[in-house]
């Protein structure tokens, strides 16, 4: 029958509450959609294998690496980025926590790190220091060794922010 | 988790001193840090470069054709156009390796894999990276170079200009090392030690978006580079143009570490296809390109290592030959070749040290500054020295350290080579460390463990974190180099409604500079740091900047903060005329406190606020003397005191401040595997006076991380072809949450009695943690058979080597007793 492969697709997202309907090129990464398409620049990119974790962005509440992902593959569903983890400006108690216990440097995983702590913090309120770490190892970070990032969970955590 | 042990101090502090929570927290906890590819400009074009496959080969042909047919490309440029438009960049060393030509793109021949060979620019990153495989170059491949004492041989020549794989050769040589080994008890050969090819490979990969204005003739450079100044000075005669031309803007940075200091060549490439297209055009490298073609650490082959002993464990000096392997092109070398030299005997009263260096170019990546830049590299050997001659002499590890550690009553210390250790107690410091891992209880421990089936060790790495350059040093590589000294430079003024607006030449990467420099100018003026607005990044147009501007060397503390407290004293001096002008008061009866300007003890109405200052300055000045001309506005750049390094001798003051590490870490080891489990680990830092002990605090954690990921893991793995086996983070494994053991930290306050805050430049960390793990595993192995740690890196295969076969470790080494 020779059907051409579609080139582009309508896809229909709520991006951070936002319902979204766009025509996007098929071939285009979720993390590229969202930065050059949406303007949401604050989810990052780190590498180009899925291992760093700087583009997590939550996908019906659950994490997930946005450059692992096709936008065409999140038609229909609910994304929140790190722009809107405290949409009225008012920062959450896991951001408070990372100012407050230095969990950055330059920033750059940050997003990302917030991303997947928020939600494994929604999962397991109080969660312990390893099972901080393992929520977090799909994420690098080349700054803090991680130290501070652990404690700032943590204490978020146990509402100690 | 973390354990902060402080040494009393007598210091007294404002906000310095004080760990103030970031102020740059704000925007990068909520996404809205503006790094360089969040810039958009409208029409602009996505640049992807084709690379070489091979490591090394002639290239025969480039045909863009076909990329050109496909619609949304918008041009190309090769290493032909290149050759055309532009000059080699400006090398620093003398012959052979000044006769190189190094441009923006290879030309006629590729000499690493991953070298950029053309560009293509299009509609969108997708277009471009299929335009760029479209880009048919046609090689012939020549055989390919992966061995720093292979290329001394010069069989195979990268640089036909050059005639020689060297780069720079030179001896050094300091007090009489032949008397010294003649005069010793023992004598203790190394054959080889190897230090190992890794970097810090910043989150954020490097990149740029380039605008050319072609009525002005200028480029805007919205950017990460952490170093503008000297790219610029590399950048401009390239292009043809004069400096004023290239105008650098960095916002947020991802990362730096020395890692983004060498991007002239890829810029020139973006400034070139911005004129030729008239658009802007942007570059995001991948992963895979920063590992493969971007910045690596130097690596170091030590031969011929002879170390003089005396009986009761003193040492008196060492010899050894150095081989540094800077890949293709030497990029910002050889200042490696004099870097080290800053601390040439490590921790240690060594007197007569002769070091024969030669580096030579290899057909792997260029290499770049990499935390620690060349200093750790060194300070491992001197570590690797002191443990292999304790153990091949049968001392104790941490009494030959104290034994052989420059004295804290020693303080400040002339080196063999005129360095100046400025503060430091280096055996408290060991103390202090060993108390955070209970030393006392190794043994115990160690029982313990063997009864689980696991070999125990500990070590001890102890480096020095060099602040300052001077760049007189480099006289020593090439006298006819026009540097020497330092600057940097800041500028403070007092804003109409009263603002404190602080721009600094620094570039900062996530140092927390708007932080601490808002500290300082907070305590100088006496208002709140809330008050102080210190601008992000740099921007060579609106920001004040010296020729060697930037955040590099662990030299903020000193230049950095030291150009925005010389600022604010300025402002400060005219702020207090100010006010005693308008309140008719002597000036020695104003002080600046709370935000006003006041009569010290006076009536509450004889105060000023910081707005009425800036207002009468500003905007209501009629009524000044026109002899008084007060600005509020003032600029100040630190430049310290070194004099002229001695040529002949090679002596000199080569940085100014020291900072100490002293990392200490008990490990285990699976001897079934290999593997390496840290178990304890202690860090103890002495950066003199800790402007923010929280930032100082992240800093060695971060430093620890990227020493424990290189002597674990982190390895640029070339084969036989010179084809990189670790180009990302699949196969290059750098420290997760999961592989960092919890990590005790230590503080000392040795204030630094020429800094202008008594705070030492830090955060480089010199390595510790390399140097305490390769001691630990070298410890924890004694049992099985005595192995000699030979490697930097020392991943669970080489450590089961090891343990299989310590004997082939042990032939390195031989002890000759008189």
């Amino acid at each position: 029958m020779g059907t051409q492969p579609a080139s582009s697709l309508a896809v229909s997202v709520a991006v951070n509450g936002e319902q979204i309907e766009e025509e996007v090129p098929a071939r285009r990464l979720l993390v590229h959609f969202l930065r050059d398409d949406l303007g949401l620049t604050g989810t990052h990119v780190g590498c180009d294998t899925g291992n760093c974790g700087a583009c997590t962005v939550h996908l019906n509440g659950e994490p997930v690496k946005s450059c692992m992902l096709l936008t065409v593959q999140v038609d229909g569903a609910a994304l929140t980025t790190i722009e809107g983890l405290a949409p009225d400006g008012e920062l959450t108690p896991l951001q408070r926590a990372f100012n407050e216990h230095h969990a950055l440097q330059c920033g750059y995983c940050t997003p990302g790190m917030l991303m997947s702590a928020s939600a494994l913090l929604e999962r397991n309120p109080h969660p312990s220091e390893d099972e901080v770490r393992v929520a977090l190892q799909g994420n690098i970070c080349r700054c803090t060794g991680y130290v501070n990032i652990v404690e700032a969970v943590v204490a978020a955590g146990r509402g100690s922010a | 988790m973390t354990t902060v042990t402080e040494q009393p101090t007598t210091l007294k502090r404002g906000y310095v001193g004080q760990s103030l929570p970031r102020r740059e927290d704000k925007r990068l906890v909520q996404g809205q840090g503006t790094f360089f590819d969040d810039v958009r400009r409208h029409g602009m074009g996505y640049v992807h470069f084709v690379r070489s496959p091979y490591a090394h080969a002639r290239i025969l042909s480039i045909d863009v054709a076909k990329a050109l047919e496909l619609d949304g490309v918008y041009g190309t440029i090769t290493g032909d156009e290149v050759a055309i438009s532009t000059d080699p960049f400006f090398e620093m060393s003398v012959e052979p390796g000044g006769l190189i030509e190094d441009y923006a793109l290879a030309v006629g021949r590729t000499r690493f894999m991953g070298e950029p060979v053309a560009a293509v620019c299009a509609a969108t990153r997708e277009l471009a990276r299929d335009a760029a495989d479209l880009v048919e170059v046609e090689y012939e491949r020549l055989p390919a170079l992966v061995d720093g004492e292979e290329a001394l041989k010069n069989e195979v020549v990268l640089h036909d200009d050059a005639g020689s794989n060297v780069v720079w050769s030179g001896v050094f040589s300091w007090g009489d090392v032949d008397q010294a080994l003649a005069e010793a008890d023992h004598v203790v050969k190394i054959e080889r030690l190897h230090f190992h090819r890794f970097a810090s490979t910043p989150l954020e990969c490097a990149g740029a978006l380039v605008e050319y204005d072609r009525g002005t003739q200028e480029w805007t450079i919205h950017c990460n580079h952490q170093m503008p100044g000297v790219g610029a000075i590399w950048m401009a005669p390239s292009l043809r143009v004069g400096i004023d031309k290239l105008r650098f803007v960095t916002q947020d940075i991802g990362g730096g570490f020395g890692n983004k200091i060498c991007l002239h060549p890829q810029f020139v490439v973006l400034c070139l296809l911005a004129r030729k297209l008239g658009r802007p055009v942007q570059w995001t490298e991948w992963r895979t390109d920063q590992h493969t073609a971007n910045a690596h650490g130097n690596e170091r082959t030590f031969l011929a290592v002879e170390v003089a002993v005396k009986a009761d464990g003193e040492m008196t000096g060492f010899k050894v030959r150095a081989i540094d392997d800077c890949g293709a092109f030497p990029r910002y070398e050889p200042l490696g070749c004099i870097i080290w030299a800053q601390v040439t005997p490590g921790l240690y009263g060594w007197r007569n040290i002769q070091v024969d260096f030669t580096q030579v170019c290899t057909n792997k990546s260029p290499v770049s500054p990499n935390r620690g830049y060349s200093r750790m590299q060194h300070l491992w050997l001197t570590e690797r020295i002191v443990d292999i001659v304790a153990a091949e002499l049968g001392l104790d590890p941490v009494e030959v350290r104290k034994r052989n550690y420059v004295k804290a009553e020693q303080m400040p210390y002339e080196t063999p080579n005129g360095c100046v250790y400025d503060s430091g107690d280096y055996a408290a410091a060991l103390d202090l460390a060993l108390d955070l891992i209970d030393y006392g209880s190794i043994e115990e421990r160690r029982r313990e463990a063997e009864g689980r089936g696991k070999l125990l060790g500990i070590g001890i790495g102890s480096t020095l974190d060099s602040g300052t350059n001077n760049f007189g040093q480099s006289t020593l590589l090439n006298p006819d180099l026009q540097f020497s000294g330092n600057n940097e430079a800041a500028a403070v003024k007092l804003d109409i409604f009263g603002e404190v607006v602080v721009t600094l030449g620094t570039v900062p990467q996530g140092q927390g500079h708007e932080t601490t420099a808002a500290q300082v100018v907070a305590d100088i003026l006496g208002c709140p740091p809330e008050q102080v607005n210190v601008r992000r990044g740099h921007d060579t147009w609106f920001n004040t900047h010296a020729g060697f501007s930037g955040t590099y060397a662990s030299q903020f503390a000193f230049t950095g903060l030291g150009a925005v407290k010389g600022a604010a004293e300025l402002l400060r001096e005219e702020m207090v005329q100010l006010a005693a002008f308008v309140l008719q008061a002597p000036e020695e009866s104003i002080e600046l406190a709370e935000g006003m300007a006041r009569v010290k003890d006076g009536p509450e109405e004889a105060a000023l606020p910081f707005m009425a200052l800036g207002a009468i300055v500003n905007a209501n000045n009629a009524f000044l003397p026109p002899d008084f001309n007060p600005t509020l506005n003032h600029r100040y750049v630190c430049r310290p005191y070194f004099g002229v390094v001695d040529t002949e001798k090679k002596t000199g003051q080569l940085t100014l401040t020291y900072a100490t590490q002293i990392h200490a870490a008990v490990v285990e080891i699976d001897p079934d595997t290999g593997e390496v489990d840290i178990v304890d680990y202690a860090a103890v830092d002495d950066c003199g006076v800790r402007i923010n002990p929280q930032i100082v605090e992240g800093q060695v954690h971060g430093a620890t991380a990227h020493a424990i990921g290189a002597a674990l893991s982190e390895n640029f793995v070339y084969d036989e072809d010179g084809t990189l086996l670790t180009a990302n983070f699949y196969d290059y494994h750098v420290p997760h949450a999961l592989d960092m053991p919890p990590l005790k930290t230590g503080a000392m306050e040795s204030p630094s009695p020429v800094a202008p805050l008594g705070a030492k430049g830090m955060g480089e960390g010199g390595g510790g943690g390399i140097h305490c793990l390769c001691a630990a595993i070298q410890d924890a192995l004694r049992p099985a058979g005595k192995p000699i740690v030979y490697d930097s890196c020392n991943p669970p295969h080489r450590v089961w080597s090891m343990l299989r076969d310590p004997g082939s470790t042990r032939a390195n080494v031989t002890v000759v007793s008189t």
